[in-house]
């Protein structure tokens, strides 16, 4: 019934501006408006260019201003301080450029209307005028390209030597992360032995590997530059974090990385929110199958001393799933063998192979 | 020559009135036309051209009506959609939309409105009607190939569509269609027969492009009548001709990115595969590059935005010189700035890939040659502003949406400032803010073009008047509709919201803004609706608009020259020459305030410049 009558409505909305649109048509020739070549529309248009210069102006400055505070994720890291500050200092200057040219445009158009009594200036070109508004903004740009160039080089530079690493590996739908152990050094990984148990693909004939552990959810120190090795198993995927500010494609095949600085600790972000629920979150950002909106995964910014403590109380992969590494001790000899006779074994992957920056 | 002037019937015949094809001025004997040849596999660029748009217009329909159903469910995370089932039927999954579906919608909308509405609708309506029309020629270079053209596209266009009713759903990994996700159906349903329809009717799409793009180039420099010269041409002819070039070189580079992503999921290669282990499955498949394909795709993806934005740039030159009765500012830095856009355009593609894990030095590179293309575009909008400035004003519809372009243009094409710095690149990567910035710059500002472009040559085109009232509203409408969706769509994009999102719902950080994506949806959906409005006037005033005469909008250039629905041939005698460039507006001296560029400098005298006299 409901059904019925919104068809019913809106067949009677049509009719009605049908009629409209037959009359509109009629008045406007018995008027003459329809052969007279610039008629009162041309005005009406002129005045309603105006209009939609002030309100639409007063609008965007009045919905700017509401959504603000909502619009700027709190910033948790060194580079993302540096990188929002040039995205402000950017979006002023072109908001200049935006505010001048729209209102130049809008006035124009309202100011130079048709009037039978005046015609338009002859005024093909000027060269003088044409050399300035080239160089205005190839020198502005430059000055843009120039900041951006710096900041650019200095985040994706070799991470500092003494930086904590760890490693996030996407796949369908979520993410998984393990860090060194207590050795420092990230174990062989091998996308031919992952299993419902071993997802990261451990090969655990690598020594390095054996001490290494899994988490699920991603803890760093305060203060202490991170190095996020980043790798993919299946699709595409990203590392999105935004409040640090930090964004990298997860690529099977291809390892790769971003190392960042985080300033402040969960506790301290939810003090400054004044939100206790706060937690920093990592979301995926490239598409990447039926649960893409799904991957996320905390982060938790401890103080230096509480990640200690924390490190220290987690337990190897090796250590939580013994029967994967009797597994490997067992396959150890024949495993040496084959590796020398078949090539095959290239398609081990070496996590801190340079195969990083392609 | 009577016969050229299309008696009632004709006129009132529709689509085809163009031309009752008898008079070609070289041969005057009868042929009478089959309605196939005549309609339907016609060789005459008017025909093709209106084949390209009304199939344009149905595509956009598609397109449109897939963005709001995604937008429902942006607006309305918690909603049920069960009364959507009748249309959807299996992808409401328990009043839910289906996410895979989700992403199958944004995949198609994408697809569809950047190469079956904005570049074939766009560029293959409007260089097809153009080009012979204010070039002086009677037809394309080929009007066989021309022919073969749309009809590759319709092909393409029939695979692509039937791709939405298939069973496993339509291709669904994003119109960037990035390997793994594309090339595994155990990935994603809509990479099975989705994604295959998909690279076929792509694959036909890119030859279509190819013969309308040779055929373009060609006539562009052969078939010039006498006295039309490369510097006499109007800016439109400049922006078809190079939008051409741009594609000639560009599409075959997708078509061989489509070719391996054939290989891959077919044939068992591994261009773009390595190290996956899927589906409870490791592949066989090493060595391959996700990253090459990218490399690939932008290489066409990047000179594509241009290939969308520079015919509406042409076109909008010339209807904002037209109608502000001035010549167009700097007619040569306009020609400059298009062949600078149309260098650049391919040197800059992989600013799509700052954070692939490409090396930070391409970057860098790439982030130079980036910003160097705002300022050929900068200097493009500094002249269209002088071409307003102590112009006299005519509103028509065209000049409205003229002026919406350059609007929406300067909206979208500063936000890429931001988005081409690298640094600030990282944060912004794939948020709403990229959604936003390309939605304005080359969705909505190219729309702008192809509307401007329709509304002005419409009366060549059908011999009618499109209702200025109804334009008039469309406009307004359709420019404030823009502005309420695309503006806020910047917030979101700043507070990180990742696009191609079926809900943000899951996340503390993209919590807030649930309103404002409300707004955005109604927005949408509203302007959306009002496109009714354009559809009602554009096929009411095929027949039943007012009559319109040879030139209604007193312009200079060659079409308006030609009867008020030109015929086979274009002009029943000779070709007109052409004296003079196409913008002597308002000159002083002139008896009227445009000379059009067929009158010699001899009849002109009182306004001839200095320059101008030997000429006489």
């Amino acid at each position: 019934m409901t059904t019925l009558s919104i068809i019913l409505v809106l067949a009677l909305l049509l009719v009605v501006f049908g009629l409209l649109f037959r009359l509109q048509i009629l008045t406007s020739i018995f008027s003459g408006s329809s052969t007279r070549e610039v008629s009162i529309s041309n005005r009406v248009n002129a005045i309603l260019c105006l209009v939609f210069l002030v309100v639409g102006g007063a609008w965007f400055a009045w919905s700017f201003v509401e959504n603000f505070d909502k619009m700027n994720p709190p910033i948790a890291s060194v580079h993302g301080l540096a990188t929002d500050k040039m995205f402000w200092t950017s979006m002023i200057i072109l908001g200049i450029a935006f505010v001048l040219t729209q209102v130049l445009l809008f006035w124009y158009s309202y100011k130079y209307q048709h009037n039978d009594n005046r015609r338009a200036f002859f005024f093909p070109h000027n060269n003088k005028i044409e050399v300035i508004w080239t160089l205005i903004p190839a020198v502005v740009m430059a000055a843009l390209v120039f900041a951006g160039w710096k900041e650019w080089t200095r985040i994706t530079g070799p991470a500092p030597k003494d930086a904590v690493v760890l490693e996030i590996m996407g796949k369908q739908f979520n993410w998984l992360v393990r860090y060194p152990g207590r050795d420092q050094k990230l174990g062989m990984v091998n996308y031919r032995l992952i299993d419902a148990v071993n997802e990261f693909g451990f090969d655990l004939s690598d020594q390095n590997g054996v001490d290494d552990f899994t988490a699920g959810e991603i803890h760093v120190p305060k203060g202490h530059p991170v190095l996020l090795r980043i790798r993919s198993r299946d699709v595409l995927h990203a590392v999105y974090m935004p409040n640090f500010r930090v964004q990298m494609y997860a690529v099977p095949g291809m390892p790769t990385k971003f190392w960042f600085t985080p300033t402040k600790t969960t506790d301290e972000m939810r003090a400054q929110t004044s939100n206790p629920a706060f937690n920093y979150e990592m979301a995926c950002n490239q598409i990447c199958g039926r649960g893409h909106f799904a991957m996320k995964m905390t982060i938790i910014v401890d103080e230096p001393d509480d990640y200690v403590a924390w490190f220290a109380k987690q337990k190897s992969f090796s250590e939580q799933n013994p029967e994967v590494l009797a597994s490997f001790k067992q396959k150890s000899d024949k495993l040496v063998e084959k590796a020398t006779a078949v090539p095959a074994a290239a398609a081990v992957v070496i996590p801190t192979a340079a195969k990083a920056s392609l | 020559m009577a016969a050229n002037f299309p008696t009632q019937e004709q006129v009132q015949g529709g689509i085809g009135a163009t031309e009752p094809g008898h008079d070609h001025a070289h041969h005057d004997e009868h042929h009478e036309q089959s309605f196939l040849q005549k309609y339907v596999f016609s060789t005459d660029h008017k025909v093709i051209a209106k084949q390209f748009l009304i199939t344009g217009i149905l595509w956009a329909v598609v397109g449109g009506t897939l963005s709001s159903l995604f937008r429902l469910q942006l607006g309305w995370p918690e909603a049920t959609l069960e009364w959507l089932k009748p249309f959807l039927g299996k992808w409401i999954e328990a009043g839910k939309l289906n996410p895979e579906f989700y992403l199958a919608l944004v995949t198609m909308h994408g697809t569809i409105m950047v190469f079956f509405v904005l570049t074939a609708g766009l560029s293959g309506t409007f260089s097809n009607f153009l080009i012979p029309l204010q070039i002086g020629a009677r037809d394309m270079a080929s009007g066989f190939m021309n022919m073969l053209s749309y009809w590759f596209f319709f092909a393409s266009s029939v695979i692509m569509f039937a791709s939405l009713f298939i069973e496993t759903g339509p291709a669904a990994a994003g119109w960037t269609i990035y390997p793994p996700l594309s090339a595994l159906p155990q990935a994603i349903s809509g990479s099975g027969a989705g994604q295959t329809l998909w690279l076929v009717s792509m694959a036909l799409f890119i030859v279509s492009q190819l013969l309308g793009g040779v055929n373009y180039i060609t006539t562009v420099i052969n078939l010039r009548t006498q006295g039309m010269s490369m510097s006499k041409l109007p800016l439109t002819i400049w922006a078809f001709f190079l939008t051409a070039i741009l594609g000639l070189l560009a599409f075959p580079v997708l078509f061989s990115a489509a070719l391996l992503l054939i290989f891959d999921r077919s044939f068992g290669t591994s261009f773009f595969l390595s190290d996956i282990y899927i589906a409870g499955q490791a592949l066989p498949n090493t060595g391959g590059s996700p990253i090459l394909f990218q490399h690939l795709f932008w290489f066409l993806g990047h000179p594509e935005v241009y290939i969308v934005i520079m015919p509406a740039m042409g076109m909008v030159s010339e209807i904002l010189a037209t109608n502000a009765r001035k010549p167009i500012f700097g007619y040569r830095a306009m020609i400059g700035s298009l062949l600078g856009i149309s260098l650049l355009s391919f040197i800059v593609w992989a600013h799509h890939m700052f954070v692939t894990g490409m090396n930070p030095f391409l970057g860098s590179v790439f982030m130079f040659l980036t910003l160097i293309i705002a300022v050929p575009s900068a200097v493009k909008v500094f002249n269209w502003l002088a071409t307003l400035w102590r112009g006299n004003i005519r509103f028509t519809t065209a000049m409205l949406f003229s002026i919406g372009f350059v609007s929406l243009f300067i909206a979208g094409g500063l936000t890429g400032i931001v988005l081409g710095n690298a640094a600030l690149d990282i944060q912004l990567h794939n948020t709403y803010f990229v959604v936003a910035h390309f939605h304005l710059v080359m969705g909505s500002s190219a729309f702008f073009g192809l509307w401007a472009g329709v509304y002005h040559w419409f009366p060549k085109m059908f011999g009618r008047m499109m209702d200025e009232k109804l334009g008039y509203i469309h406009f307004w409408l359709t420019f404030i509709g823009v502005y309420l969706v695309f503006l806020p769509m910047h917030y979101v994009g700043i507070a990180g919201f990742p696009r191609r999102y079926y809900a943000w719902t899951g996340f503390d950080t993209f919590s807030q803004f649930a309103d404002l994506n409300k707004f955005i949806s109604v927005a949408a959906i509203v302007a959306f609706i009002g496109q009714f409005i354009f559809i009602f006037n554009f096929f009411y005033s095929i027949w039943r608009g007012r009559r319109a005469t040879e030139n209604p909008w007193n312009s200079t250039t060659l079409e308006w020259t030609t009867p008020v629905v030109p015929g086979h041939g274009n002009w029943p005698g000779d070709i007109p020459a052409v004296h003079r460039w196409p913008y002597d507006y308002s000159k002083p001296g002139a008896e009227e305030d445009f000379i059009p560029q067929t009158v010699p400098y001899s009849q002109t005298q009182s306004s001839n410049l200095p320059y101008e006299k030997e000429m006489e």
